[in-house]
Parts: structure tokens; sequence; C-alpha cells
């Protein structure tokens, strides 16, 4: 098989895989338990690296960013260039690659850990739909926990770059905050939270298929993690990258 | 030596385990509980299976016998849709279920039980919660699933295992527990994958005595795969009984009866090479079973 019928072949069990996920959300038995415990493992257990990640960009942009704004005497929209990078792009993209990296791994391998082991197929002897079991929470758990992660990372991010404005340069608080309030507009909301949706069905979708199409034992389980991480991580940059373009024709802002 | 040739020289007892299908007076114990016609299946160039037919009455254990990669372990995925045929049919309780979707398997495989090579326990769950595991999707209240659990925790010997998580068992206690989920629902259908693989001769034994219970007792049709004679020696020539004090016990064949509802298939590179009784079985002429059943 060459690499473009392997990536159409992927590409085609990936999609499938979604659409059978989806469509057992609206049917019985819902899995409702399961899917707050992933929300719990997703979301609340990102927790931290998603904190840690938000204030230290935020602060690293005003670093970065200030002496430059400096030179051309606009200091004062310090606030404006960090409220405006975050939300428009570093948040949900930084945001969805830490994600990749802590959840799509785990996804991965949990799930490459079952198949190898054979509880996925004792799941289906025992008349259980592992897509509906398994992959349909995750999804989900990814689909609300990414946005809500990202609005956190978006405001930690700002206020690690109003940290870093006020202690190291001295920036007044009213001008750097009255700055990021100019900067944001509804359309860069919107767009900060489209581009989450997008990137947790996007990572969800590829750990689970990289996880439940995992073959070769254990040294398959590690095979099938690395790809999940490398191909959702990718995928999530070239996504975003038509997904701005896309905003800005759908809002008009382009 | 090709399958026909045994039927052809097939014994009395062989005959008489014919006969009993005719005899009895129910038309649905004359439908097979399993049935395979013709089926083939492939992965890319290598043939798995080669247009293998068999049946497996009601209340019939069926060895399969073979080395590994012989095809075995495959046919029990093909009864439960696991994986579907190049070609050929599938038929359970008289079904033909070669072409349903995912959600019509589901149904089906609800009335079959299935115990892996290595329990393929959930290690996520307790022994309880694995066990209860069909209930729980099924919606059971919670005040039924407990009494089902420990009777079939009861029927394996492991009631006291019950709040133990996968990773505290043995692996003979593993493949108990996944005998005891297996039978919950009380399945006409289970398959053995090769459930003795791996174990000490006396946890082997265990394992056969409660294949030979629900044969015997339950009136279960069971597909046993497996390349241990051991097992053969064991299902092939005892029988579950109640004694007087209400205690199950093991008799064997020709102290009060001839085993008739257990029989043989032996495989080798996808084919059927030999279908009949295990006397039949150790009778055979060809090499490789005979080189099968001495070990050298």
């Amino acid at each position: 098989m060459n690499f473009a019928t392997r990536l159409l072949l992927e590409l085609q069990e990936t999609t499938l895989l979604a659409a059978r996920a989806f469509r057992g959300i609206f049917k019985r038995p819902r899995y409702i338990p399961e899917t707050i415990a992933q929300m719990d493992a997703i979301g609340v257990g990102s927790l931290t690296i998603i904190i840690l990640t938000g204030f230290f960009t935020g602060g690293v942009l005003t670093v970065q960013t200030f002496p430059t704004l400096k030179s051309y005497g606009a200091q004062s929209q310090t606030g404006y260039l960090v409220a405006v990078s975050l939300v428009r792009e570093l948040g949900p993209v930084l945001c969805a690659l830490m994600v990749t990296g802590r959840v799509g791994s785990a996804i991965s391998a949990e799930l490459g850990s079952m198949v190898v082991s054979q509880q996925i197929d004792a799941m289906r002897a025992l008349g259980t739909d592992p897509i509906r079991k398994l992959v349909a929470p995750r999804l989900w758990a990814l689909l609300v926990s990414l946005p809500l992660l990202t609005v956190l990372a978006d405001v930690l991010g700002i206020f690690g770059g109003w940290v870093t404005a006020v202690a190291l340069y001295s920036v007044s608080s009213s001008t750097f905050i009255s700055a990021v309030r100019d900067g944001i507009t509804t359309d860069d909301l919107i767009g900060g939270v489209v581009k989450p949706l997008v990137f947790s069905l996007i990572i969800g979708t590829i750990a689970c298929r990289q996880g439940l199409s995992t073959e070769g034992g254990t040294v398959g389980v590690g095979r099938s993690t690395t790809r999940a991480v490398v191909n959702a991580s990718i995928i999530v940059i070239i996504a975003d990258y038509f997904l701005a373009k896309a905003l800005q024709v759908i809002l008009g802002t382009s | 030596m090709s399958a026909e040739i045994h039927i052809s020289s097939s014994t009395i007892s062989e005959q008489a385990a014919e006969s009993t299908f005719h005899e009895v007076d129910d038309r649905e114990r004359a439908i097979p509980a399993i049935e395979f016609r013709n089926v083939v299946l492939a992965f890319d160039d290598r043939i798995i299976l080669n247009n293998l037919s068999f049946k497996v009455m009601k209340g019939e254990t069926k060895i399969i016998l073979g080395g590994s990669g012989g095809g075995k372990s495959t046919i029990i995925k093909l009864v439960l849709g696991l994986l579907k045929p190049d070609e050929g049919q599938v038929l359970v309780e008289g079904e033909d279920v070669t072409n349903y979707s995912e959600d019509q398997m589901m149904k089906v495989r609800k009335n079959i039980g299935m115990v892996f090579q290595e329990g393929a326990l959930f290690d996520s769950l307790s022994v309880y919660d694995n066990v209860a595991f069909r209930l729980h999707e099924q919606g059971v209240p919670e005040d039924e699933v407990e009494p089902e659990v420990r009777r079939m925790l009861r029927f394996v010997n492991l009631e006291d295992a019950i709040e133990k998580m996968p990773i505290e068992l043995s692996g003979g206690m593993r493949r108990r527990v996944g005998i005891a989920r297996a039978l919950v629902g009380d399945p006409k259908i289970v398959l053995f994958d090769e459930p003795t693989a791996g174990l000490d001769p006396p946890t082997a034994r265990t394992i056969c005595e409660l294949a030979m219970k629900l044969r015997d007792l339950e009136d279960v049709s069971s597909i046993f795969v497996t390349h241990e004679m051991n097992n053969l020696q064991y299902i092939c020539s005892e029988y579950a009984v109640v004694d007087e004090d209400g205690k199950v016990v093991f008799e064997r064949e020709g102290e009060r009866l001839c085993l008739i509802n257990s029989k043989v298939m032996m495989m080798k590179e996808g084919k059927v090479i030999f279908s009949g009784t295990d006397e039949a079985l150790r009778r055979a002429e060809d090499p490789y079973i005979q080189r099968f059943l001495r070990g050298h």
C-alpha cells in the first residue's frame, strides 16, 4: 500500500470513528459517569500544565515585545499585543499542543494496552460497543475541557504579561489593562473558542484511532502513542492555519 | 487424512452421537448452536481458514486442536463477529450472522460467553465489577447484580476474591474470573480460547472441570480451543454429575455411560484434517496427528 492510499485509508477510518462516536451519543446507554470521569482526568488533570504554560507564555511575550515596542514609542500597547497574540493564536494552539502531549498520549496508550491485552475484544464480546463506551466519553470530555482550558490559559497569559510589564518594565497597571480591552474584540473571542473545539476533535479522534488500531504488543503501544502525538500536533498546527483564514473570511475581518 | 475418511469409518459411539438428535423430541435441539459453511478467511496473501465447514450441536463441546497459527482462535473471533469471513457463512443458533452489522452482532453476543487466553479482565475494574460488567451495561439494578455476581464467583470457587483487583490475582484466578464473567446471563454458548495456556496442571484441570460442568450440568454448547492434550483427555473421558450430597463430582467415561457430546476437530494451516471422537483421533494414521498426540 503506497503512502497516498494509506493516508486516505487512515483519514477514512478516523472520520468513521468520529462519526460512530457522535452517533453513539444519542443512543442508550449514555455513559455520563465515564464522561465526567474523563472530564476530571482531561480537564482538571491538565490544569497545572495549562496554568504554567499560560502564565509564562504571557510573561515571555511581554519580555520579548516590550523593548521593540519601546523603540517605536509604543510601549503602552504591550497589553494590546499580549492579549491579541494570546487570544487569537498562542492560547488555543499552545493549549492544544500541551493537551496533545499529556492527554492524547494517555488516551492512545490506554486504548492500545487494552487492544493488546484483548480487553477491547472482551468488551465487544460482552455486547458493549467500545466506541460508545470509550471513545465517545473521551471526545465529549475534550470538547468541553479544551475550550475552558484555553480560556484559562488566555486569562493567565494576560495576567503573566501584566505581572511582567508592571514588575519589570514599570508599565502602569491601568495602561496595560486598557490596552488589553482595546485589543480584544468579540471576533477574537469567538475565534478563541471555535479553534479549541476543532482541535479537541482532532486530538480525540486521532488519539483514539491510533490507540484502537494498535498492533504488535507492547512495542506497538509505544508506536501508536508516538504516532498519536506527532500526527495530532502536526494536524493541529496545519488546521490552525486554515481555521485562522476561514474565521477571518466568515467573521469579515480579512 | 481428511475428515470424510473418518466419518466413513465412524464407530458405534459416533453413530450413537448422530442418532441422539433424531430421537430427542425437540426440533430446536436439531438446529446447530454454531455452524460454519465453507468459510474462507485470508489476511493479505496469507490464507487463515480454507473452506472450513463444521457444526457444534446443542449441548456439545467441540474441542479444536492444532498448532499455533493454525487458525483456531480465528474461528472464535468469527463466531463473535470480531472478524468477518471473506467467503462462506457463519450461523449462530440457526441465524446467519455473516453480514450482520456491529449493532446487530451486539445482540447476538449477549447470548454468547467468551473466555480469553489471558482472561482479558478490565484492569481498572475490581473482580466484582468485571463479573458484573454485562449486567451494569444492561442497567440491571445493583440489588440484583450482587447475588448474580456471587453465584458466578461461587461457580468458579472465587467468591473470596470479589473485592480484589485483577493485578492481585494469579494467572489461574484471572482465567476463572474470566469464566465467571463470561457466564453471567447464563449464555447457552461459551467459547474458550486456549483457557489453560501457561497454567500449571492442577489449575488447568480446574478450568477443564468448569468446562465439563457447563457441558454436563448446564447444557451449554461450547468451542474449546486448545493445543494441550491433557485438556482433551479430561474433557473427552470424564463427565460431571451431582452426587447424593449435592456435590459436583467427576466420573470417568465407561463407569456408567459413554460420552457422546464432546467432539474433536483438528486443524492444520487453516484446514480441518480430522473431525470425530477422541477415540478416532487416537487411531488416526496421519503423521501430523500422531506427532501432535505423542508430543514429538
